[in-house]
């Protein structure tokens, strides 16, 4: 890989962005293990699936028009994609633990709709 | 027009994810992001899907402004939930909210903006009575969630989708 040279400001910005994100994915990482019902546990990861991975996103936008020296958001599609496809495998879960629980008649559990 | 785009807003994402994917607006790029964006629908035609009609540019653009904000106050909220800095008693739990949408598309943009928020969870939607179920992480007051579902998105997806 060939070495790039970017400004130092662009450096910072990147560098800040992409922290941030993987901060908030780690954050989400660490509520699975920390929050106490699967129900609960299923809303963690969203931080890493949203803000986190827009953050990161947003560092490779800049990068990529720093070095390249043009603008071509190709992370937009990423973020596109990543947004419709993740309430899909989400819901899916969910739908599979609500099943469960009323198969085995859980305490708790909302009647159905 | 309908004949050659019968579905408009498909031909138009392709022709800019082409672009965007092949980086560049030179004229073979440009060919076939054209070629993609009239040829591909045609799959579409013959899978019967229904077209989107996507009305009031404005509510589109207010929505996406309020849901970009609700995403980072979410991102907040939930990251201080699991850090454990919160003072109150916090109470999880499930609430039902009757929907007067019906619009597939619009439900779908509904699913994808409840569940891109941290802290609400779309669970289950019946479609014979319009109710959906969600699962909320601080559950503060139920008449509050449904009034936000209700007033800051389900109103402005009805405008913009039917």
């Amino acid at each position: 890989m060939t070495e790039a040279q970017i400004p130092a400001w662009a450096a910072f910005v990147v560098v800040g962005l992409a922290v941030a994100g993987s901060a908030l994915s780690l954050l989400g990482a660490v509520g699975l293990t920390r929050l106490k019902t699967f129900y609960e546990r299923v809303h963690a990861p969203t931080l890493g699936a949203t803000l986190g991975m827009a953050l990161v996103l947003a560092a490779s936008v800049v990068w990529f028009t720093v070095v390249e020296g043009r603008f071509m958001p190709r992370e937009i599609l990423i973020g596109l994609f990543l947004t419709v496809t993740t309430p899909v495998t989400l819901i899916l879960l969910a739908r599979a633990a609500l099943f469960r629980d009323r198969t085995e008649k859980a305490k708790d559990m909302p009647d159905k709709g | 027009m309908r004949r050659i785009l019968p579905y408009p807003v498909l031909s138009l994402g392709l022709f800019v994810a082409s672009i965007l994917l092949s980086a560049s607006v030179a004229p073979p790029s440009l060919v076939l992001a054209v070629l993609l964006a009239l040829l591909a629908p045609i799959i579409m035609l013959a899978l019967g899907v229904d077209r989107v009609r996507l009305k009031a540019p404005k509510a589109m653009a207010r929505l996406a402004i309020d849901v970009a904000g609700d995403i980072v106050r979410s991102n907040w909220a939930v990251s201080q939930i699991i850090l454990g800095r919160r003072r109150h008693e916090r109470t999880s739990g499930f609430i039902h909210i009757p929907l007067d949408l019906r619009d597939r598309y619009g439900l779908a943009v509904l699913a994808i903006i409840v569940t891109s928020t941290p802290g609400t969870l779309w669970v289950e939607y019946e479609s014979a009575t319009g109710r959906l179920l969600l699962h909320v992480l601080d559950l503060v007051d139920e008449e509050t969630w449904v009034r936000l579902i209700k007033d800051r998105y389900e109103r402005r997806l009805m405008e913009i989708f039917e």
